[in-house]
């Protein structure tokens, strides 16, 4: 604490904050916590007793690691597929003449206003049956010669999660964008540098925090999607939320459904800081 | 035919002309200043030169070739940006590599390289730190030795040290005049400050509006200067009016011999020019403030306010108050005719 400031204005200023966090997050976790260590039975319900036998279930019947497999996997091409079209969107809106600029971020941004579920049902119209949109475009240029399933296969919740996630990838490699001088271009063209080598050697390692930290936010939320997955994915391809969610209130199973919960939350944080302490360490020399 | 040669180079965007009617031949190891203040066209004359903007018409030849219709990354010119521009994510010493690396050299004579250019610039022993690690003045020097190190036709110097403290600015200028004698690389710098221009070039080339308004070496620029612009821009001067009448300059009190018509002229003068007398254009003392090495003073005259410089060389001077008279050698001053309107 700096010196000179009074310990009691201090805490008190930050006794409301402190109490709504306790209150909204710390509490309602905790609570999740206890949750999966009680049993449930079909005809007792939840008992308030304290047992592993969820977490022992969900580690190991294959049932819920193929889950949870299937969502890291999802979350993973989502984050890819986001970087691969985000930096280059992002790119070409920072060179873009300023007129033109402000157009084409709203239409990137825009669809941050809508709801995740309108967007969702969006790429279900799209992807629908064999007569879908999507379908029939690619056949009629003449990619693909039978139609491909979209609708509740990974293909589709990947193709719908990584459009849903765009923006804030677009949003973190503009931030690092922002921050490039302009000039550092001309000088490894001046040195002799193509304009790949430019991409290659000068931005794409100067952005690279930009979208590491990107795909950080986007893994995050696709990992613990729910309403893109439920719609898309549907009953037959579930992931560790709709899982969850399943066992909440389809199978009334609260203890199971707080135990696949908790180490849903517990994966996410593990994977965040891990690659979060990487990105520090790998740039800390660099980027300040 | 020169070295390089700037030819009819126009440069404009929509109906704003940035650049007209550049001419310019420079010599193999010479060292040319393109000075003027901002908006003067500059820094566009140096991106063409660059290849990162493309003139609207003209030729630039650079020994024999031409450089309008080569990419930057063909011409091989060494840039030293304002902002330096290094490369974050690399070292010291593999910034200065960059463009060896583009050129395929091999990886022992590269490092050779790397080191001498590092060394020349006095960074030796920095090899491994990264940009953000070194202060304005070793990035600056980094930045040197990553232009030269290519052994570049011409190094051409974007407001380089405008970024600098005053003592390491002029702590710089040293090093890189002494560089450049050295290794006799032509050099193009690009300045709007006229003190940096004259120390380290052979010509300068002053200008305004999208135009030269001379070419000249320092000295005759200073004591010759071909516009009332560059007499104001390169140092100050005091413009009086003054009459001749048959053959004597009349300005206020002061009287002298010249030859010229009869009829109103312009009366340029350097501050450091003038002195006070027992007789001449007589003023009074407004203010004086002192520099060290000399005193500068603001003398009140029927024609106006009047700077004056005097050497801090012992010598009593008149203090805030006095009444002077001011005068100078008829051949330090400049005459014009057409100068009038200018003041």
């Amino acid at each position: 604490m700096a010196e000179g400031r009074n310990p009691v204005a201090v805490a008190s200023l930050l006794l409301p904050a402190t109490l709504l966090f306790i209150a909204v997050l710390v509490i309602p976790l905790i609570m999740t916590v206890l949750l999966s260590f009680y049993s449930w039975g079909q005809y007792t319900g939840i008992v308030e007793d304290f047992t592993a036998e969820n977490w022992i279930e969900v580690f190991t019947d294959p049932y819920f690691g193929e889950i949870f497999l299937r969502t890291l996997r999802i979350s993973f091409l989502a984050t890819l597929l986001a970087a691969l079209f985000g930096a280059p969107e992002a790119y070409i809106l920072k060179r873009m003449n300023p007129r033109w600029r402000g157009l084409f971020m709203l239409v990137i941004l825009g669809p941050l206003l809508m709801s995740v579920v309108a967007r969702t049902l969006g790429w279900a119209l799209l992807f629908g049956g064999n007569n879908g949109v999507a379908n029939q475009f690619l056949m009629g240029i003449g990619l693909i010669d039978a139609p491909l399933p979209f609708m509740f296969t990974e293909t589709g919740v990947v193709i719908a999660l990584a459009h849903v996630m765009m923006p804030f990838m677009v949003l973190s490699v503009w931030a690092s964008l922002q921050r490039l001088d302009p000039q550092v271009e001309n000088a490894a063209r001046s040195l002799g540098a193509s304009q790949f080598t430019v991409v290659r050697r000068v931005l794409l390692p100067q952005i690279m925090p930009g979208i590491l930290s990107g795909s950080i936010i986007v893994f995050a939320l696709s990992a613990s999607a729910f309403a893109t997955p439920a719609i898309i994915g549907g009953r037959r391809l579930k992931v560790a939320s709709t899982l969850a969610y399943d066992e909440f209130l389809n199978t009334l199973d609260w203890p199971l459904g707080a135990a696949v919960a908790v180490l849903l939350l517990i994966g996410i944080v593990l994977i965040i800081v891990a690659s979060n302490a990487l990105v520090e360490r790998r740039y800390a020399e660099v980027f300040r | 035919m020169s070295f390089l040669e700037l030819s009819d180079l126009r440069k404009t965007y929509g109906n704003v002309v940035a650049l007209e009617n550049f001419n310019l031949s420079v010599e193999k190891g010479e060292f040319i200043s393109l000075l003027g203040p901002s908006g003067c066209g500059k820094t566009t004359t140096l991106q063409m030169i660059a290849g990162f903007t493309e003139p609207t018409s003209g030729r630039i030849v650079l020994g024999g070739r031409d450089l309008v219709s080569m990419p930057p990354a063909k011409r091989g010119l060494g840039i030293v940006f304002q902002s330096y521009a290094l490369f974050p994510h690399l070292t010291a010493a593999e910034n200065v590599a960059f463009g060896l690396e583009m050129r395929g050299i091999d990886r022992a004579s590269r490092e050779e390289r790397v080191r001498e250019a590092l060394a020349m610039v006095g960074l030796k022993g920095y090899e491994d730190r990264y940009p953000r690690r070194m202060s304005g003045g070793q990035q600056q020097r980094v930045a040197v030795a990553r232009a030269l190190v290519i052994r570049p036709e011409i190094l051409l110097l974007d407001e380089p040290l405008s970024n600098l403290d005053a003592k390491m600015r002029e702590e710089m200028q040293s090093e890189l005049l002494s560089i450049q004698r050295r290794l006799g690389t032509t050099t193009i710098l690009v300045t709007h400050d006229q003190q940096e221009a004259m120390a380290l070039s052979n010509r300068v080339v002053v200008m305004s509006k999208g135009r030269i308004e001379q070419i000249a070496t320092p000295v005759e620029a200073y004591n010759n200067p071909a516009s009332s612009f560059v007499a104001s821009f390169l140092g100050k001067t005091n413009t009086l009016s003054g009459e001749i009448r048959g053959g004597t300059l009349v300005v206020g009190e002061f009287r002298a011999a010249v030859s010229g018509a009869d009829g109103p002229v312009a009366v340029t003068l350097r501050p450091e020019k003038m002195r006070f007398d027992s007789t001449g254009l007589r003023g009074t003392v407004t203010a004086r403030v002192f520099q060290g090495n000399c005193w500068s003073y603001q003398v009140q005259t029927a024609q106006g306010e009047v700077l004056v410089l005097r050497q801090n060389d012992g010598q009593p001077l008149p203090v805030e108050g006095d009444a002077v008279f001011l005068s100078w050698s008829p051949a330090d001053m400049g005459l014009r005719r057409e100068g009038l309107s200018h003041g």
